[in-house]
């Protein structure tokens, strides 16, 4: 269990979470932002931080989001398009910075009309 | 008299005294020691010989994942520039206008060490008893007083996830806690407790709860108990225009509104009941609460139990020599620039955590209440509101002087050993030490070692 960031996100990546995670564990992806679930302490802090009401404790998912849990775990474990390994469990994003691509989830979402 | 200097002419770096090492502290040793515009040099001067103030004391021993936090604290404490001053109490050891001599700034950081009492007859009844002095004793606080399981029946006064703690671990079996840190010699109070339910009392509605809907989950996720919520008071809300968080706590209460037939513990939710009196001779025998229903009859009734726990709100501690601000129990600032009671800013003295803006928030939210209050201290490194003075005394000095030892981040290390020791020989990760002669011991053991 962990918390999760949900479609929301996508296109949006407000960045307000980043500010409140105490472990650095909330990672920038092209379009969205994604928790690292292994880094992430549940302590709940990013959640009332989005505006978009993106992120959810993931037993709280509505079904639509169902498909979030396994997107935010991916962009650590897959290696993503135009890398040469997974990212992992860098134990911090701040030293990782913006990584240029999605999961699959995230790249198939539509794009967020302005 | 000390001269004022530009800042791009400094080549000594800021000194800085944060008093509490606490998550508030630790969050403002972290925004002081990864900005670059001034260089800094940070005391974290913490009263207790072990840091983390209520990750350690606080969260609850089966949170573990949450306690994890200590580890992201543990580099802040070791990065270049930050010091642990451990053991030093800023009221009894040193006052906060000698400690106020010693560095160019002092935050304080000490956030809300006390509970909110409910101003009820009965209160002080043996067996009724704070959130604070529960919580702290189940998770080892050197000052707790040993508390006794011995009702069957319990009161929890609040609704928040404090409460939720406290009803957790009341109803654990104890297979369940024996795997947790609690103190090796805490644990028999709770294999010999006596208590079969805790009810939970709320002033107001399921909607208007501060519970945060995971932790309240996992109420009944704990092994042979059964939660209920009373039905009527369930249906009768109006889910409509309920924020996230309400929504989603009305569907886990919902689910808990049929009655369960179970032999293990139970605990039972009790809203719109406003705790009027405490009963007892000489000890609780019932707690009595006016219950009014919205729109309904109020009616007064007494819940027979034996024990009594407030778990209403933390409050935050004066520090002599420091503003407070006492309905609020907060330091009265701006940004966390200390404002003394005649209006006017004081100078070097700033605020953060709990005792700037109230007992609220995640462990989380002390990171960006710490960014504010050091924006404002550079800010004021800028404008020369914050003088440097070269020749301060050293608060260590200072101390050795009065006999007084503090101890340092060694010292912690000896502690967290000495405690995963204990804990691996009883097949748990830590068993913590609770008692203030060994926590001294420890901690000041590392300095008759060359190092």
């Amino acid at each position: 269990m962990t918390y999760v960031i949900a479609e929301p996100c996508v296109d949006v990546k407000d960045r307000s979470c980043i500010e409140q995670c105490p472990v650095d564990c909330i990672y920038e992806g092209g379009r969205a932002l994604y928790i690292n679930p292994d880094e992430c302490i549940e302590c709940g802090a990013c959640e009332p931080a989005c505006p978009m009401e993106a992120i959810y404790y993931d037993a709280d998912l509505p079904e639509e989001y169902a498909g979030a849990t396994a997107s935010n775990r991916e962009f650590f474990t897959i290696t993503l398009a135009g890398r040469s390994a997974a990212l992992g469990n860098p134990g911090g994003a701040k030293r990782v910075g913006v990584v240029d691509a999605d999961t699959a989830v995230v790249t198939a979402a539509p794009v967020r009309a302005e | 008299m000390i001269s004022h200097v530009s800042s791009n002419q400094l080549a000594a770096p800021l000194r800085v005294g944060i008093v509490g090492a606490g998550p508030a502290g630790l969050f403002a040793a972290d925004a002081f020691l990864t900005q670059s515009e001034v260089p800094v040099e940070v005391d974290l001067i913490e009263r207790l010989p072990a840091p983390f103030g209520l990750v350690r004391y606080g969260v609850a021993p089966d949170h573990p994942t949450i306690k994890s936090v200590v580890s992201t604290f543990e580099a802040i404490l070791l990065s270049s520039g930050a010091r642990l001053v451990g053991g030093v109490d800023v009221g009894s050891s040193i006052g906060a206008g000698e400690l106020r001599e010693c560095y160019d700034v002092v935050v304080y950081a000490t956030g809300a060490a006390t509970d909110r009492r409910l101003g009820i007859d009965g209160e002080d009844l043996p067996g009724s008893v704070s959130a604070t002095e529960v919580v702290s004793w189940y998770n080892g606080h050197p000052d707790a007083l040993a508390q006794v399981l011995t009702a069957g029946s319990v009161a929890v006064i609040g609704a928040g996830n404090v409460a939720l703690d406290i009803a957790r671990l009341l109803v654990s079996p104890y297979d369940r806690l024996a795997q947790t840190d609690i103190p090796t010699a805490t644990l028999p109070a709770f294999a010999r407790s006596a208590v079969r339910d805790v009810q939970l009392i709320a002033r107001r509605g399921p909607a208007e709860a501060k519970f945060s809907t995971k932790e309240l989950r996992e109420l009944a996720l704990v092994d042979g108990v059964s939660v209920t919520a009373p039905a009527a008071d369930v249906a009768g809300v109006d889910a409509i225009g309920l924020d996230r968080r309400a929504a989603a706590n009305l569907r886990v209460f919902e689910s808990w509104t049929e009655p369960v037939a179970g032999r293990g513990r139970t605990v039972s939710f009790r809203f719109f009941e406003r705790p009027v009196a405490i009963h007892g001779e000489n000890r609780v025998t019932g707690l009595e609460v006016q219950r009014t229903r919205p729109g309904g009859q109020s009616e007064r009734l007494v819940r027979p139990v034996e024990m009594v726990v407030r778990a209403i709100g933390y409050r935050g501690v004066p520090i002599a020599g420091v503003p407070f601000e006492s309905s609020g129990g907060v330091v009265p600032n701006a940004a966390g620039r200390v404002v003394g009671l005649d209006g006017r800013l004081v100078a070097g003295v700033y605020v953060t955590g709990w005792l700037k803006r109230g007992p609220s928030g995640v462990i989380g939210t002390n990171k960006q209440c710490a960014h504010e209050t050091v924006a404002s201290i550079l800010t004021d490194c800028h404008t020369g509101a914050v003088v440097r003075a070269p020749d301060r005394p050293r608060l260590t000095d200072v101390l050795q002087r009065r006999r007084l030892a503090a101890s340092d981040a060694r010292g912690w290390r000896a502690i967290d050993e000495e405690e995963r020791r204990r804990g691996a020989a009883e097949g748990r990760g830590r068993s913590k030490i609770s008692d203030w002669a060994t926590l001294r011991e420890l901690a000041h053991r590392t300095e008759l070692q060359p190092t």
